[in-house]
């Protein structure tokens, strides 16, 4: 995990020279970037460009997985072809994908209010079109914010960051070279009450680090992530109300 | 929906229990069930182990081959998890390709073995563009709940029993070893659910599909090398915290299992 020879952290700053604690910059989240899905979202987080659409309350496909009692979440996080600055990637689900999927899907659950739509089935779908990194956290950020905007109800919002360990020293938001040489990673969602929704972790933290991790995550999330969203959501449909009320 | 339904049930029972300080089986809170880990059950392969937590069996296979080293590394060995959930193990389980409890299953017993770097990969390399593969494949045979850790137990245990193979030519030659294979770290893992405001360890089947949530902690001697939460309910800091506790605390015993 751990390469010589590459110093992510130099005179106190990142390999991109940010502070431990900074979060990389742009963070824009974008709602209503797409027009046939029933609610979408772009986000732009460093080098991440995710684009997520969401379409439903639809009927199920295939029948069997319906559900009397609630509706059904179906999320796919796949990844393009030319994400990353190395080989082509193949095109389609693969391990890791069906795992962050999986992860993603479980959070979104819990803030979706599904019993408000038995028998029907909410679509999903995230693509990360530019990859640097934080990509979980940032898709699902990018998936909430796209549930937003297809008027899904939720019991409230909730957003990702990631934290871990580079070079000894336990910093914000990993780019791509410390997510890739960094000693941790330690990916998660929160909601605005403090709520783990999602937690990852690979590498080697102590218990103490951990307890960082978390500490600083939720700090983060309720500082920098949830009031983009809300800046994001305001964007959009602040003004269109105003609009409607002007008599 | 008749999942559903069933998993209703057995939660209003569990819960019923779990307010009276049960558990189903009797156990209290923060006990596993009986384990038990046999190493070399597989003579064919280079390295195995039958692990059983309670109802539940993993059994871990080790196997050798020369492979392309990944291009990003071209003098590591490569290390890779599969697992198979057989349908004789489960009525659960279907066959065909691996679902997203598989590959989530294998990814994270991967992960956490990885993390501690139990295995050298440094150790792999035979010459340019050839290193060893090792393919540690984990099939489950009966599933009464905690696959994770009766996961760990067995892929541990099968590494720990491992024969290094003998290379000719750039070659392996089958059934001829030049030793054990080096491990650096032992990893241990404790799984845990929450249901409604219970914590519990090693939980039963009918527990995961009563528990709002799962998390698996996997450590080293004093670092925590992998978590994996699981399930659409949330976890407060302090249950994290807690877990982690209890994890450093009971890998004493289940160390015990991996001698």
């Amino acid at each position: 995990m751990k390469k010589e020879g590459i110093e992510l952290i130099k005179d106190g700053k990142r390999i991109d020279g940010r502070d431990f604690e900074d979060i990389r910059k742009p963070f824009r989240i974008k709602l209503g970037v797409l027009k046939n899905a029933n609610g979408s979202a772009y986000v732009e987080w460093g080098k991440n460009k995710i684009v997520a659409g969401v379409f439903g309350p639809k009927e199920v496909l295939p029948r069997h997985l319906e559900n009397p009692h609630k509706a059904i979440i179906k999320c796919q996080y796949s990844m393009s072809t030319f994400s990353s600055l190395e080989e082509h990637g193949r095109a389609g689900p693969n391990r890791r994908s069906i795992e962050l999927s999986k992860v993603i899907r479980e959070a979104l659950e819990n803030i979706v209010l599904l019993e408000h739509y038995p028998r029907t089935m909410i679509e999903v779908f995230i693509t990360v079109l530019q990859a640097e990194g934080g990509t979980r956290v940032a898709s699902f950020t990018a998936a909430v914010a796209a549930l937003i905007d297809a008027g899904i109800p939720m019991r409230t919002i909730a957003g990702g960051i990631a934290v871990g360990k580079v070079d000894g020293q336990m910093v914000v938001d990993l780019g791509k070279e410390e997510d890739n040489y960094g000693e941790a990673d330690v990916p998660m969602v929160f909601t605005k009450e403090g709520d783990i929704l999602l937690l990852q972790m690979d590498g080697m933290l102590t218990k103490e680090e951990v307890e960082f991790a978390l500490t600083k995550g939720y700090e983060k999330v309720k500082n920098v992530i949830l009031p983009e969203l809300r800046r994001a959501v305001e964007e959009k449909y602040a003004g269109e109300i105003v609009k409607k009320l002007e008599l | 929906m008749g999942v559903d339904v069933i998993r209703n049930l057995k939660r209003s029972y569990l819960l019923d229990l779990l307010n009276r300080n049960e558990r189903i089986d009797g156990r209290d809170f923060h006990s596993f069930r009986e384990i038990e880990v046999v190493p070399n059950v597989i003579e064919t392969a280079e390295g195995s182990a039958l692990a059983r937590i309670g109802e539940t069996q993993v059994l871990a296979g080790i196997k050798f081959e020369v492979v392309e080293p990944f291009p990003s590394d071209p003098d590591l060995g490569v290390f890779i998890t599969n697992a198979e959930f057989l349908p004789l193990a489960s009525s659960m389980f279907e066959p065909g390709p691996p679902d997203e409890n598989s590959i989530e299953f294998a990814r994270v017993v991967d992960r956490g073995l990885r993390s501690a770097e139990v295995v050298d990969l440094n150790s792999f390399f035979i010459e340019d563009g050839k290193v060893l593969g090792l393919f540690l494949d984990l099939y489950v045979l009966d599933y009464g709940g905690n696959l994770f850790d009766t996961g760990y137990l067995a892929a541990m245990s099968a590494l720990l029993n491992t024969k290094f193979p003998k290379i000719e030519d750039g070659k392996i030659i089958r059934g001829e070893y030049t030793g054990n294979l080096d491990i650096k770290r032992v990893v241990t893992s404790t799984t845990f659910v929450k249901v409604d405001r219970y914590i519990l360890i090693d939980p039963l089947l009918s527990e995961e599909l009563a528990a709002d949530s799962r998390l698996t902690v996997a450590v080293s001697d004093e670092f925590v090398v992998a978590m994996q939460k699981g399930g659409s309910g949330g976890f407060k800091k302090s249950d994290v915290l807690k877990m982690v506790d209890i994890a450093f605390d009971k890998r004493k015993d289940l160390i015990k299992y991996l001698r």
